[in-house]
């Protein structure tokens, strides 16, 4: 019991860090980033450039993943999303935009670095045991690296003056032009923030899972469930969300055993009946 | 409808049905067939999904239905021994009432929300045909007859299809014609008076509503016609390939279906059609190009997506067919 609660856990602090990007992305732009699990797979990648090929330290290839996505999240807003949402009649177009560039970031990441599952060595050695818990270090560490990370991007919502101008610019894009939020650069902010912590996750999960080209479309689909059960758009939901699934699946997979490979079945299933009573997640905003 | 309207239709019919086959029996390129088929198929599907942007709906769930479709002709065909002709109605209508059981609710939800869940329908679609007895799990179902004969009284109207010289070319006036009929009816409707209640669900539901509209009936009515198209195009296409696997209809297919509606444009009936058949054909086009298929194959989608935002229809050719 005590391992199925300690499992969940620690995928829950992964999931939230995934959806947090995604719901940032979404609250800013109103964009549903379909390129969010390619994004994690590249900052995966490039992790394993780094600190599983060239032997740096471990630090320093987080660090690139981070401002790998962050610069390429930019670029694509800047280039991509800014262009189409100004020329576009409807504001779905966004949404192909994003299948396209999900499927460029596929064909990328399959010519850059194969079609092979890749993992590198583990961050830090040993099991940790305690009564019948039994978790290795490494897992412990990313988890709390996670957790960590979650804590300061909460923070610098709150409490900084690009948190302030991007909570405004969730909450109304015209109100806060009008107040002088200068929305271009805070929706760049944003979008560039949203694909970097989609690379810290990638880049912190490639220790303990290894990472391959074709995972991304499941992530973003994992992603997709993650804003649902809390709502989009709202960063405790994302959260909540991860935390959730994060459980579900492994308390899923300890119980639904027995009855073959259908615990994301009953999940999704799960899902459907909670959406019908609660539309808008838990904690999210009527949309329209 | 204008006559010039009705001629373009007609020219149309024609070059599908007569011009396209000569072309093709001309040039010896009888593989043609199989792959305007499936064109002319995942127009169908797209033709769904188009309805459901009608109604301000983003459907990326379509390859749910077309899985179901498939699966439901399937196992009436092979495990219960019914006619595919008898199968392909039931089909359509069993993914309508499946829709209608899945969309009273979902429909509620809107904008982005309803675009994952009907992602995640794909994924419990799939899940469910892997889990099932009745689908045979991952083998699928393989080696299901062809259509056969349709008599009436006695009378042949339709010989087997076992019984053509060129089979291929009887699923390509199957397929076709079946398009020809399906965006004929979506042309219909768009231009009924439903069409316009359609139109005014887009704009804005609250105020649809206040003017005594029967919002959850109609946007659910436009889900069930969509599903039923989805249905249709998974039928047709399961007695071409003949065999299902839970993977025939995946995630991909939702979104590259989705692709086709947006390709075209969302704001033209005939748009998906166009979409399709210029996808599908790019993406083959592009098979020579080896390894770097898939990312020329999105570069140039990410380029049209920012030169033409408004879909291919926006460029107002000359002879525009649409409505709107």
């Amino acid at each position: 019991m005590e391992q199925i609660v300690a499992n969940g856990l620690y995928l829950g602090a992964q999931y939230a860090l995934i959806a947090l990007g995604l719901t940032l992305i979404f609250a800013l732009m109103n964009v549903l980033n379909f390129a969010h699990g390619q994004m994690y797979v590249l900052g995966g990648f490039v992790t394993y450039e780094i600190y599983g090929l060239l032997h740096w330290p471990f630090v320093v290839a987080l660090i690139a993943s981070a401002l790998t996505l962050a610069v390429l999240g930019a670029l694509i807003e800047r280039f991509l999303f800014r262009t189409v949402i100004r020329r576009s009649e409807r504001e779905e177009s966004t949404m192909l935009l994003a299948a396209g560039v999900a499927y460029f970031f596929d064909a990328a990441i399959l010519l850059l670095f194969g079609e092979k599952q890749r993992g590198v060595r583990k961050i830090v050695m040993g099991v940790f045991s305690w009564d019948n818990l039994i978790l290795p270090w490494d897992r412990i560490v990313v988890a709390c690296l996670a957790a960590l990370f979650i804590v300061a991007f909460i923070l610098m919502m709150q409490f900084t003056k690009p948190g302030r101008a991007m909570r405004a610019l969730a909450q109304d894009r015209v109100a806060a032009q009008l107040m002088g939020v200068p929305v271009e650069f805070y929706s760049l902010l944003g979008f560039a923030l949203g694909a970097m912590l989609a690379g810290l996750a990638g880049g912190l999960l490639v220790t303990i899972t290894g990472v391959n080209s074709g995972i991304g479309g499941p992530i973003s689909i994992k992603a997709f469930m993650m804003v649902m059960i809390g709502g989009a758009g709202v960063v405790g939901g994302a959260i909540a969300g991860g935390f959730i699934l994060g459980m579900l699946e492994s308390v899923g997979l300890s119980v639904l055993h027995a009855y073959g490979d259908i615990t994301y079945l009953v999940i999704f299933a799960a899902l459907l009946v909670f959406l019908a009573i609660r539309p808008n997640g838990l904690m999210g905003k009527p949309w329209g | 409808m204008t006559i010039a309207r009705v001629a373009a239709a007609a020219a149309f019919v024609l070059l599908v049905l007569v011009a396209i086959p000569l072309a093709i029996a001309a040039a010896h390129r009888t593989d043609l067939y199989y792959t305007l088929s499936s064109v002319a198929l995942l127009s169908i599907a797209s033709g769904g999904v188009w309805l459901t942007f009608y109604i301000g709906r983003i459907n990326i769930g379509q390859g749910a239905y077309a899985l179901i479709g498939g699966y439901v002709s399937a196992v009436l065909v092979t495990t219960y021994g019914w006619s595919f002709w008898l199968s392909l109605p039931i089909a359509g209508l069993f993914c309508a009432l499946a829709s209608v059981v899945v969309g009273l609710p979902i429909l509620r939800l809107r904008g982005v929300y309803f675009a994952m869940v009907t992602l995640v329908l794909t994924e419990v679609a799939r899940l469910m045909a892997l889990a099932l007895a009745v689908t045979k799990g991952a083998k699928g179902i393989t080696s299901i007859p062809a259509p056969g004969a349709i008599s009436l009284f006695g009378l042949t109207l339709l010989p087997a299809f076992d019984t053509f010289a060129e089979r291929n070319l009887a699923f390509y006036m199957l397929s076709t014609v079946m398009m020809i009929l399906c965006f004929a009816a979506l042309y219909r409707l768009v231009n009924s008076r439903l069409g316009q209640l359609f139109a005014a669900l887009r704009q804005n539901e609250e105020l649809a509503s206040s003017m005594g509209l029967n919002v959850p009936a109609l946007r659910v009515l436009a889900y069930a016609i969509s599903s039923f198209f989805g249905g249709i195009g998974g039928a047709i296409f399961v007695a071409i390939a003949q065999s299902i696997y839970p993977s025939s209809f995946t995630v991909n297919d939702s979104v590259n279906f989705m692709l086709n509606c947006f390709l075209g444009g969302l704001g033209y009936v005939f748009g998906p059609m166009l979409g399709t058949l210029v996808l599908y054909f790019g993406w083959d086009l592009l098979f020579q190009t080896g390894e770097y298929q898939l990312l020329i194959y999105s570069g140039v989608l990410i380029l049209l997506i920012l030169m033409l935002p408004n879909g291919l229809f926006s460029l107002r050719l000359p002879s525009r067919r649409g409505s709107q």
